[in-house]
């Protein structure tokens, strides 16, 4: 807790789409994008997407479901990634970056296709670990990237049951220590597409400072 | 490394003027007034609560409405991970909770009356907000199904109704292991013997949850200190622990009971 507080500010630095398909409690990431500057609009339209200077794909639940419900965001959000659009997928909104999940598999559902901006595949903790991973764990910043700057040693929210294996080494920003060091904070190769497992609406200080990262990365492109 | 939580807990009901307000237990009777819900989450947040749980023990149709607009209002300002619970008895209740900003729905007479009700709520929202809460108290007969030797006796722990006053019948690491397999998140139990004791968590019906449900586990009822906490860590393996006077009446803060933790091995959020 050694980061300090978002300033708070009247400014509105960036304009940020919090994609809405119909699941989970979007209240905190829309209020905590807003107390880092971010002007937020919460849509269920895709159309939306396509002038917003940042996206934001939140989830909860799963990966099946996840995919189902989105996607009517589909074309739209791999546009709008293509067109170097920042999007920051948040737990469930971060593995839907990927490929592929077990989680699908495991569910019966057969292969479901991710968004596969970051290519690569979720996979279930088979440690033997409590799961899902509940609770506050640490972030060891393994590349520099904006979104992780200031939150080295610092420690975020979880809660999940399957995390990201980027086929990219490269891809992994951050790491966190669960039995194995999992990737916890990913991105793609051009930068405008991360995610993190964890929930910064939920992590404090330090979720506040990455989701201020976001939103000035968002204003400065 | 994944780090044990500490979280305050609030009873939060409605004033003479209809109003939220924080009730706390003295004594095992009498409810003290004890500050405003938004202030007291804030309060908490910036001292390192890890989470904040929020129950709403008015019970009554108009209280709920004021309740939903009070948890709006603490997760607009903490943004760490809020459980509501009270009253939620329906999969209806549960959406509205969610959407009013809590992170987590604690069910527990509900879920005992209707065990699908946990289905439906983690199919529809996803297990992590589906938190099933249990009242257990220590029963010395043969009718359990699960027993602990506690001080020489052969003891199980029943699921309790109404605060305790009324048995149910189920056997708490049993009914914990069905919730777990029908998708609770996490479980919170609460322990009728230890509640209000100050004398510590009831640390074999802790024990005995987590080694038999691999589902994370809060503990709760009883703590009177930081020492309580490291034993009910180190020796039931709790994922949290809960308190709630012992914050409210400044007895503690959450920084000394974790700086203790910490000093002692266990790890903590600092």
């Amino acid at each position: 807790m050694s980061t300090s507080a978002p300033r708070p500010t009247d400014e509105t630095l960036a304009e940020v789409v919090v994609v809405d398909y119909g699941l989970g409690n979007l209240r905190s990431a829309t209020r905590g994008l807003e107390r880092a500057g971010a002007a937020v609009t919460v849509t269920d339209d895709p159309a939306a997407l396509d002038d917003a200077t940042g996206v934001v794909l939140p989830g909860v639940g799963a990966f099946g479901d996840g995919m189902e419900n989105a996607g009517p965001f589909r074309d739209r959000l791999v546009a709008a990634a293509e067109d170097g659009v920042p999007v920051f997928g948040i737990c469930l909104g971060m593995q839907m970056l990927l490929t592929s999940s077990e989680e699908a598999d495991h569910a019966g559902q057969g292969e479901v296709r991710g968004l596969d901006l970051v290519p690569g595949r979720n996979v279930r903790f088979r440690g033997g670990q409590k799961v899902p991973h509940m609770g506050w764990n640490e972030l060891s910043v393994e590349r520099d990237h904006p979104l992780v700057e200031g939150v080295d040693g610092e420690y975020a929210y979880f809660v999940h049951s399957y995390y990201a294996e980027p086929e990219d080494e490269a891809a992994v920003l951050a790491t966190t220590d669960y039995g194995v060091d999992f990737p916890s904070v990913v991105a793609n190769d051009a930068g405008n597409v991360m995610g993190t497992q964890f929930h910064p609406e939920k992590s404090g200080e330090t979720g506040l400072r990455i989701l201020r990262n976001f939103v000035e990365y968002c204003a400065e492109r | 490394m994944l780090t044990k939580r500490v979280i305050p807990c609030i009873d939060v009901d409605l004033d003479e003027d209809g109003n939220p307000a924080v009730y706390t237990g003295v004594n095992f009777e009498d409810l003290e007034y004890t500050g405003d819900p938004v202030e007291m989450a804030r309060a908490y947040n910036e001292a390192g609560a890890d989470e904040f749980v929020f129950l709403d023990i008015t019970a009554s149709a108009e209280g709920r409405e004021t309740m939903l607009d009070t948890v709006s209002a603490v997760a607009d300002e903490v943004f760490i991970p809020l459980t509501v619970g009270g009253g939620i008895r329906t999969e209806a209740d549960i959406k509205e909770t969610l959407r009013a900003g809590a992170d987590k729905v604690s069910i527990n007479t509900a879920a005992l009356e209707r065990p699908e009700l946990v289905e439906e709520g983690a199919k529809a929202f996803g297990s992590q907000c589906i938190v099933i809460s249990v009242d257990a108290r220590r029963r010395y007969d043969e009718q359990g199904e699960h027993y602990e030797q506690v001080d020489g006796e052969s003891c199980w722990f029943e699921c309790t109704v109404k605060g305790g006053r009324e048995g149910t019948g189920r056997d708490v690491v049993e009914w914990a292991g069905e919730a777990a397999d029908r998708g609770a998140g996490e479980l919170f139990v609460n322990s009728i013997d230890a509640d209000g004791t100050k004398d510590g968590y009831d640390i074999p019906l802790t024990r005995a949850v987590c080694d038999n449900v691999s589902t994370p586990v809060i503990a709760s009822s009883g703590c009177g200190g930081p020492e309580d906490m490291y034993e009910v860590f180190t020796e039931a393996d709790a994922d949290a622990a809960l308190a709630a006077s012992i914050f409210h009446f400044d007895e503690y803060s959450i920084g000394e009971c974790k700086e203790f933790l910490a000093e002692h091995d266990v790890p903590v959020r600092l």
